[in-house]
């Protein structure tokens, strides 16, 4: 079994990986033992590939920066679950095809607790059992079937476009 | 159908009408990168999209400015390669250290227009709404398909709509004004919508800069001025941009900027604002007055004003940094370099400077600073224990001649 990390409401970009820690400071090889390190010190020495982050609202506020989602990317989140993501990490973590969900799990699950998620079932299994997590609309689901934006262009020759409105 | 500002510009971007929940692509009228992302920028333009010439490079633009100049050797041979490629691709809007921060110069030099979309890979895109552009900011992977395609795709957001009315009093300034409303809508308040801002008649096109430059810190994708004599005094606004009768908002925020009093976002969040007065004595230890936010000459004037012929406290440092060589230029022949200098601040070269922590004026454990940027987060300008209050140029100045957090309407 993996592991929860959890975390409050508005966690910014700067906490997930200082601005002075970027791959043009120092080089893209150090992105992962930076991930958080100064807000939760204990998380990139402890991380392993498949664990969970679980937040609260807001998650990814602040900077631009993808180096932040590549930086848990590169720790090996499974996924993210928050319910609700600052814009611009939504895309970059689409974009870069890493699982997110929209729900709010903050008080039904514990920092430390053993969870494995599997993407494609979109369930969050604990020792207690399966939490469904809402799926992602489609065209979402599409680019990170693809396992990102790069590679959905590359085999579409175009960007997503649906005229029908949807919500999220 | 009536459509909100975002919508019409969207919709002449994409060539057809879109509404807000649409997906759209649209036509990206300036694609833009900095130094501090433009290496992994060009790594996904060669490595992953393999693309040998940009098909608009008149489209594109590279500044550096994030860590100008370069404070140490991967800095350095980052901005190596963003000058090589630029001249490799042909891409002549290249602006090198010391021009000034890419905000700043993106409306300044005209490099986006009035009711066309920008897209670059600094959160602070949205500034260019005070130019009723669409500007928004993405990651790099977005931004090189920008540069790559010529185009992007968004969600076409929601607008809520904000009413100003009235007129500021003497040392409130528009940084007040959208402190003002962090504190009502807080951090996540405009998450995915757009943000239109009516009755900004009175405000400078530098202080609708600070306005829109500030909407990415409630979460918003666009922060769009309604245009008006002060945007076409900077450049051509279509006839079919706007105010339609119908729109629909979301939302409705009415302010009166008569009401609004000199504030203050105490750390680590953008929307924990207290009014100045109320922080009276709080002790600091650097104040910078700079930025994309409120760095303009504008900012150094008000600043200077209240300096005029005094000395700043003593155990206070003050960091002047000019959002560009055309406002270093402007502020050096007026003079108001010089009052500032009498006064014992300093001055950096034009850029982001201090206020992502990578250099000039990275604070140190406990260390308190009163700057006029645009995000306080723990250790977003150094050490994780040091503290970021955020405010207006007049507030930075009062506080600097104090030593300690200062209403400017304190100061004689």
């Amino acid at each position: 079994m993996n592991r929860i990390w959890l975390f409050g409401d508005d966690v910014d970009t700067d906490q997930i990986i200082p601005g002075r820690y970027s791959p043009y400071m120092t080089s893209e090889d150090a992105l992962v033992q930076h991930a958080f390190i100064e807000h939760r010190p204990d998380f990139a020495p402890n991380v392993r590939p498949g664990d969970v982050i679980v937040a609260g609202s807001n998650f990814g506020c602040g900077s631009s920066r993808e180096y932040a989602p590549r930086a848990l990317q590169k720790c090996g989140i499974a996924a993210i679950i928050a319910p609700s993501f600052a814009r611009i990490f939504f895309r970059n973590a689409i974009n870069l095809g890493i699982p997110l969900f929209v729900a709010d799990l903050t008080q039904q699950v514990s920092d430390g607790q053993a969870a494995h998620l599997d993407p494609a079932d979109a369930c969050l299994t604990t020792l207690d059992g399966c939490i469904e997590l809402p799926r992602p609309p489609a065209f979402v689901q599409q680019i990170q079937a693809e396992g990102g934006i790069v590679a959905y262009y590359q085999r579409y020759h175009r960007f997503p476009e649906e005229q029908t409105p949807h919500t999220w | 159908m009536a459509q909100t500002l975002s919508e019409q510009i969207l919709s002449h971007a994409a060539g057809r009408e879109v509404r807000a929940g649409d997906l759209a692509v649209v036509e990206v009228g300036r694609a833009m990168t900095i130094d501090s992302i433009a290496p992994e920028l060009i790594d996904v333009l060669y490595e992953q999209l393999h693309v040998t010439q940009l098909p608009h490079p008149e489209r594109c633009a590279i500044f550096v400015d994030h860590v100008a100049p370069a404070s140490n050797l991967p800095t350095a041979q980052g901005q190596v390669r963003a000058r090589r490629f630029a001249q490799a691709q042909g891409i002549h809007a290249f602006y090198d250290v010391g021009r000034g921060i890419c905000h700043q110069l993106m409306i300044e030099e005209h490099l986006v227009q009035p009711g066309t979309v920008a897209v670059g890979s600094d959160s602070h895109s949205t500034t260019y709404g005070a130019i009723a552009a669409f500007g928004t900011g993405m990651g790099t992977t977005d931004v090189a398909l920008a540069f790559a395609t010529g185009r992007t795709w968004l969600r076409v957001p929601e607008t809520v709509r904000v009413d100003l009315s009235g007129d500021l009093a003497p040392q409130v300034d528009a940084k007040d004004i959208v402190l003002r409303l962090l504190s009502l809508v807080r951090a996540d308040g405009f998450t995915y919508q757009a943000v239109e801002f009516h009755g900004a008649t009175s405000l400078s096109l530098s202080s609708r800069m600070t306005l829109c430059s500030m909407t990415t810190e409630m979460g918003a994708k666009a922060g769009i001025v309604v245009p008006d004599a002060v945007t076409r005094q900077h450049a051509p606004v279509p006839d079919w941009l706007e105010v339609q009768d119908g729109a629909v908002y979301q939302d409705v925020i009415t302010l009166d900027l008569s009401d609004i009093e000199p504030l203050v976002a105490c750390p680590p969040r953008v929307d924990s604002v207290v009014p100045a007065r109320q922080l009276a004595g709080v002790h600091v230890d650097q104040v910078y007055l700079g930025t994309c936010t409120n760095g303009r000459l504008q900012d150094l004037h008000a600043a200077a004003a209240i300096l005029d012929g005094r000395h700043i406290a003593a155990g206070v440092r003050m960091i002047v940094v000019p959002a560009s060589h055309a406002v270093l230029q402007a502020a050096t022949e007026d003079g108001t370099l010089a009052r500032l200098l009498s006064a014992g601040a300093t001055i950096g070269p034009p850029g982001c400077g201090a206020c992502i922590g990578r250099h000039m004026g990275v604070l140190g454990s406990g260390e308190v600073c009163f700057s006029t940027g645009n995000r306080n987060f723990a250790g977003r300008m150094g050490a994780p224990d040091a503290l970021i209050y955020l405010g207006s140029a007049q507030v930075a100045a009062a506080t600097a001649l104090r030593g300690v957090i200062t209403d400017p309407r304190a100061i004689d």
